[in-house]
């Protein structure tokens, strides 16, 4: 139902509204205002074989941003240099840069630990130490230094992750005694705990079931308040429910080159990307015709 | 509707030379398996039973505790003094020096080899350290006796003395006068000789740490070192363990090394320059001139020592009981 006297256009109620989600569609700004990323002509190798190739988009500040695209079109890759994991694979090489807030990630001077910290991820598959759900929360902020009101942190973090009330009882249970995606909600808290400025998540639901899916949808739309989140995921569906924009990537096999090699398509906001896409590959892919 | 073909009562019956194969197979392993209890069996009763006048002769507690060894050189009767606590002494003071220095070496050698070490580098190492282990414990005493303890070892622990022996306390451990065979030097060799154990074993352990918690805790902004400390390490402990008691076993059985390093004096003493006896070096160095009365007496100390071994082992398993359980850890 929706007032008139309030002088809102009557069609916007028709418009889709996110489920729990802060902010309408409709309100992701066309232009972005402030990136948390600038990557440039970005490309990574494995022993000399490109993975992916002259990437350059902008990732927005205080968005969730998705990567999607078909099987080995470089997203995971894509994803893991925005917070230099992709350096723990000794055969990886780059080219191009990488701003975050402005500074390179790649220069001499930068230690990638500082850059995990402030950039934080969650994996595909829930990964807790095999440590107490407690000492799971609490790994980041002591391996930091901080010793003191840790309880504290690790209630904040466990709120903030919406699991709370499920663990407030079992702190001191192993990490892997619970369900799958309450492990995962409790791999986000880790994350959390840390205070990161980003999150950067690789399909953090491909291992989960259908609800506990939603409950990590949802949790994402609640972190977007605080976070700039970046997921990548296989699932369309969860790419048009949560993200505000969205980057298509796809394998590039008539390359000048002849190698099969990821490059990026597509960069939109999610409404426009999954309505009116403007590269025929977009479409296809979207519509279900390849990946 | 089936009938018997011809020569077998059902058609369901098993038929060639297969099905006398399975029954065959049993029989060998349980015959195998028997095999290894009859002869730990044999061995544990016919050794104690030499043993046991021993005991009685001197003590079962006496032989333990008292630090007066003389052999007799009777036929019939029992007439020297046998308290093997000097050689049980040395056994485990050299063991300890040798799990002490290889312990942590064998940790770095095994964190190198699988977590640091270049790609193609991975293989020959881990290759050389094993190969250590193919040298004969014989080659390793004499190289050690000849060129080792002279060349390396001897100044350090001269310089060692030197400088700590004025200590008060701590002085004691490191008393001089300095020679080449003294529990030390037996030691040092014996830690060479039991890491290629320690780290293969350590090596094995620490691959198995999942991938996924190593990713999570370099994801957290850990570093290299806080990763092998907080999640490698903790998660390998059980293993670790394990494969010190290996090492620990080898080091309280290694007879030949030790023999001609530990210096064979039949005493004991405090200071690692002090050159003393072990229990299985003991046996080696003694028995061929023995008399029967002492030959017995010899295999009492090996009674002694399987006796340790096993307090040994159990006490390690012990530890990792207790540790694993305080961690909460299901990964046993």
């Amino acid at each position: 139902m929706y007032s008139t006297t309030t002088g809102t256009h009557p069609g916007i109620e028709l418009r889709h509204s996110p489920v729990g989600g802060e902010t309408p569609r409709s309100e992701v700004p066309e232009q972005i205002q402030s990136a948390v990323f600038e990557i440039e002509q970005f490309g990574v190798s494995y022993a000399g074989t490109p993975a992916i190739a002259d990437i350059s988009l902008r990732i927005p500040a205080g968005e969730i941003t998705a990567l999607i695209g078909p099987s080995g079109c470089g997203k995971s890759t894509l994803l893991r240099s925005l917070n230099r994991m992709n350096d723990l694979i000794a055969v990886a090489t780059h080219t191009g840069t990488i701003r975050y807030r402005g500074l390179d990630l790649h220069a001499a001077d930068v230690d990638p630990a500082e850059v995990r910290r402030r950039i934080g991820m969650v994996f595909q598959k829930p990964n807790p130490f095999a440590q107490s759900i407690y000492d799971n929360v609490a790994f980041g902020p002591r391996l930091h230094g901080r010793s003191k009101g840790l309880d504290d942190v690790v209630e904040r973090a466990l709120r903030r992750a919406a699991l709370w009330d499920e663990v407030k009882d079992k702190l001191r249970e192993p990490g892997h005694a619970i369900s799958g995606g309450q492990q995962q909600r409790l791999c986000i808290a880790r994350a959390i705990a840390m205070e990161p400025d980003v999150i950067l998540m690789d399909e953090p639901c491909s291992a989960l079931d259908p609800i506990a899916t939603l409950k990590i949808e949802d949790l994402m739309r609640q972190l977007r308040e605080d976070y700039s989140i970046v997921i990548v995921t296989h699932n369309m569906q969860q790419a048009a429910r949560v993200s505000d924009r969205t980057a298509f990537l796809t394998v590039d096999m008539e390359a000048a080159d002849g190698q099969r090699c990821g490059r990026l398509v597509e960069f939109e906001r999610t409404e426009k990307l999954f309505t009116q896409a403007s590269d025929e590959r977009t479409e296809a892919y979207i519509t279900g015709r390849f990946g | 509707m089936t009938s018997a073909p011809p020569g077998r009562a059902s058609a369901l019956q098993a038929t060639g030379a297969g099905r006398y194969a399975d029954p065959l197979f049993k029989w060998a392993a349980i015959t195998a398996g028997v095999s290894v209890l009859a002869v730990l069996g044999l061995m544990i009763g016919s050794t104690t039973a030499d043993a046991w006048p021993v005991f009685q002769y001197q003590g079962f507690v006496d032989f333990f505790v008292n630090d007066e060894w003389r052999a007799g050189f009777s036929r019939t009767d029992f007439t020297g003094e046998y308290g093997a606590f000097s050689f049980i002494f040395g056994t485990l003071v050299v063991a300890l020096i040798a799990i002490v220095l290889a312990l942590p070496l064998a940790l770095a050698v095994s964190l190198y080899i699988t977590r640091l070490a270049p790609r193609r580098m991975k293989g020959p190492l881990a290759y050389t350290v094993e190969l250590l282990a193919a040298v004969p414990s014989v080659v390793y005493g004499l190289w050690g006796l000849l060129y080792f303890v002279p060349t390396f070892l001897r100044p350090v622990m001269e310089l060692l003395s030197a400088a700590l022996a004025p200590v008060p306390l701590l002085g004691t451990f490191f008393a001089g006068p300095v020679y080449s065979t003294n529990y030390l030097a037996a030691g040092t060799v014996l830690a060479i000789m039991i890491l290629p154990i320690i780290t293969a074993i350590s090596r094995e352990v620490i691959a198995q740490v999942p991938p996924e918690q190593v990713q999570a805790a370099y994801g957290l902004g850990a570093t290299d070192w806080e990763v092998m400390r907080k999640i490698i390490l903790r998660r390998s402990f059980p293993g670790v363990v394990g494969a010190t008691m290996l090492g620990l076993g080898r080091a309280l059985g290694e007879t030949i090394a030790v023999a001609m390093l530990i210096g064979g004096s039949q005493r004991w003493g405090l200071s690692l320059f002090f050159g003393g006896d072990a229990m299985a070096a003991h046996i080696a160095n003694t028995f061929q001139d023995a008399a029967p009365e002492t030959v017995q007496a010899l295999i009492a100390i090996g009674v002694g020592l399987f006796i340790i071994t096993v307090i040994v082992n159990v006490l390690a398993r012990l530890l990792v009981w207790r540790i694993g359980r305080v961690a909460g850890d299901a990964a046993l």
